[in-house]
């Protein structure tokens, strides 16, 4: 009965909508493109405007885009000055540098702990993978901010290992962990291991079994079968993996701006002085169109290079 | 040469003095409670290729991974060629694999899948590639070379799995459901191709399937098995012709069983059963009379009449009406309804043209042959 009403609704609807040429598939498709378009796309062109702008002490504090003259015709106000004096000022190159370098750093680290994690819960029989899986993402029910705070009560001079390695003999002094670069790698490879482990897990726990069995059967060593068999065919998910870590820690600011010292540059941390401290919008947004940059290009790059892999 | 000879050349199973090369000893793999394989113990020669046959969960699967070395036995002892195996990894043994899902490496070419077990031997990359080029030849895949495992076909990657587990001349090659994945057409080439690849390099097979007509094709020595353990070994025609146990006869081709008593366990024994009277059969030892016994009839062995033949000593003999028939192209298969009711499976060959077949709801006189009837006891 439920059923009968349904389907007539469904057959109502399926004609209307065919009547003005849209079908199913293109509704599917059209909800996330609309999002897309909504909350990334147009932010970003608005973004994109203010970086070609000038600053100005005015609310909003840049330049319009247009202006219509005395005669009534329009001028547009444009200007690449934002993105010239990027390139000139070392501080902004070397505040990018740094922010790869770090990103780098802590997305290799994150990989080298987060492998060996993921291989052990996929490998894991299914009651325990299930709990293994749910301390990873345990982490998430807790603020973010509350366990950078939790990490400085590790790290501080009077903190919980200097404490514990003063008590138990092993040094006189207590060491410098707080507003050190060293600081900012373990608060990035810290919150960030989660999204390293869950892509290499899903994709561990579908190399199948015989694969291993038959590398072993044709002589290949635990070892070698690792290394020729479970390392390449887990790329995917090794690239996948980094991309999580090292796209969030690029633009990171919480990190550096709680843990990191006076010293520790990063292009997050620039940007917030620019945007809230010198009120310069327009400069900020180069410095972001051009992050975003880089960040697109490596993918970009990556991708491409998996397509052509696909293609042989 | 004298039969004897030619036997103990060709079939080593049947000389008592004879070195088996694997020795299977009161193996026992217990998964859990689970007990998968029951204390089996079986010898099997240089050069053969034997079947493991079962049905699903039989434990043969078991059996050959335990020979690979990826199961370790709960109890007992294999030695290969005189070394016991216990211990040595899967890695170390002069065995391989071919998996049954065939479990190519996604990632590498043809060229390199076959290549992999030799460059894991150390061997040099030039010695390694020309030995595969040959390999490739052998399994007429040397124009794929270059291909990747997902470009190919369900045959063609069933032959980089052959070639593959071939490679390294392993002194024994165990295969898990080689032809499982293949269609019916496919299949019956591949297992003439097989035996040629088997005979051309003299390895020794075992095969696991659950098809009993790949077996019967491809087997020097078939391993009947059931929840466990093996029930019969034996060449194909001793298993289909001699089955030991209902079980057996019933798995390997189709049967018709009655259950009876003896009354006359002489030559022909005499069995009454409930369902057919009193029927002949085969004389074997062994037996007394008042004994339970099944009798086993193959359905070949029944001829269809129109005419009620001459009563004899040595024929049974029993009217009916035809149900069913399926018509096979080169035979057709008969369900004749006795007169009590019980139907009998009788399959005709077509091998003559015949212009006026029997046809539905015929009544014809069913009769075979005392010989063509088997006491079985378990």
């Amino acid at each position: 009965m439920s059923a009968l009403t349904d389907n007539a609704l469904w057959r109502g609807t399926a004609r209307v909508m065919g009547r003005l040429g849209i079908s199913g598939r293109t509704l599917v498709i059209a909800i996330p493109m609309l999002w897309l378009l909504a909350f990334f796309l147009v932010p970003f062109l608005v973004l994109g405007r203010i970086s070609l702008a000038e600053a100005i002490i005015a609310r909003p504090p840049y330049t319009p885009l247009w202006e219509r003259g005395p005669d009534g015709t329009l001028h547009i106000i444009a200007t690449l000055e934002n993105y010239r004096f990027l390139l000139e000022d070392a501080l902004y190159r070397n505040a990018y540098l740094s922010s790869i370098r770090i990103a780098v750093i802590s997305t290799v680290f994150a990989l080298l702990i987060g492998y060996p994690i993921a291989y052990y819960i996929a490998r894991s029989p299914e009651p325990r993978r299930s709990v293994l899986l749910l301390l990873v993402i345990l982490p998430f029910w807790t603020s973010f901010l509350l366990r950078v705070y939790a990490w400085m009560g590790f790290l501080r001079r009077e903190g919980v290992i200097n404490n514990t390695l003063m008590s138990l003999g092993i040094i006189d002094q207590p060491l410098v962990m707080m507003q050190t670069d060293f600081a900012v790698y373990i608060g990035i490879v810290y919150t960030y291991l989660p999204f390293m482990i869950l892509p290499l897990y899903a994709n561990l726990v579908k190399l199948d079994d015989a694969l291993l069995e038959a590398a072993g059967d044709l002589g290949a060593s635990p070892t070698v079968t690792f290394f020729t068999v479970t390392l390449p065919l887990s790329l995917p998910g090794i690239v996948a993996g980094s991309m999580l870590v090292f796209i969030p820690a690029i633009g990171e600011y919480v990190i550096p701006a709680l843990l990191g010292g006076p010293d520790t540059l990063m292009i997050g941390r620039v940007l917030w002085d620019e945007f809230f401290s010198s009120r310069d919008w327009p400069v900020a947004s180069a410095v972001a169109i051009v992050m975003l940059f880089l960040v697109v290009a490596p993918i970009m790059w990556l991708q491409s290079v998996q397509n052509r892999r696909e293609l042989q | 040469m004298s039969d004897t000879a030619l036997a103990a050349d060709t079939k080593p199973w049947r000389d008592t003095t004879a070195r088996p090369f694997i020795s299977i000893r009161n193996i026992t793999k217990r998964f859990g409670d689970f007990t998968a394989v029951n204390d089996i113990s079986l010898d099997i020669y240089q050069g053969e290729l034997f079947c493991l046959l079962g049905g699903s969960g039989c434990g043969k699967s078991t059996l050959l991974r335990m020979l690979a070395g990826f199961e370790v036995p709960t109890a007992g002892q294999i030695l290969i060629d005189g070394q016991d195996m216990a211990g040595v990894p899967a890695d170390k043994r002069p065995t391989n694999m071919m998996f049954q899902s065939y479990a190519l490496f996604p990632h590498m070419s043809v060229e390199k899948n076959v290549a992999y077990g030799l460059l894991r031997e150390g061997k040099s990359r030039a010695e390694a590639y020309a030995r595969v080029a040959e390999m490739l030849k052998l399994v007429k895949l040397e124009a794929l070379a270059k291909r990747k495992p997902h470009q190919l076909s369900g045959g063609q990657r069933q032959r980089v799995a052959l070639a593959r587990s071939l490679i390294k001349q392993p002194k024994l090659l165990l295969l898990d459901e080689p032809l499982g994945a293949l269609d019916k057409k496919l299949r019956e080439e591949t297992q003439f191709e097989l035996i040629r690849i088997q005979e051309t390099l003299g390895v020794t097979f075992i095969v696991v399937t659950h098809d009993q007509d790949e077996a019967m094709t491809l087997a020097t020595r078939i391993g009947v098995m059931n929840e466990g353990v093996i029930t019969q070994v034996g060449e194909p025609r001793a298993i289909y012709e001699h089955p030991k146990s209902r079980f057996v006869a019933d798995f390997i081709g189709s049967v018709n069983l009655f259950e009876g008593q003896v009354r006359d366990p002489g030559a022909p024994v005499v069995v009454e059963t409930p369902e057919l009277g009193t029927m002949k059969a085969l004389a074997r030892e062994g037996l007394s009379a008042g004994q339970q016994v099944w009798l086993a009839l193959r359905p070949e062995r029944v001829s269809l009449t129109r005419t009620e033949p001459a009563a004899s000593d040595s024929v049974n003999t029993l009217p009916g009406v035809v149900e069913d028939v399926a018509y096979m192209g080169h035979m057709s298969h008969f369900r004749v309804r006795l007169a009590n009711g019980r139907m009998l499976r009788v399959t005709l060959s077509n091998r003559l043209h015949d212009e006026d077949p029997i046809s539905w709801d015929e009544a014809v006189f069913a009769s075979w042959n005392a010989s063509a009837m088997r006491v079985l006891t378990e």
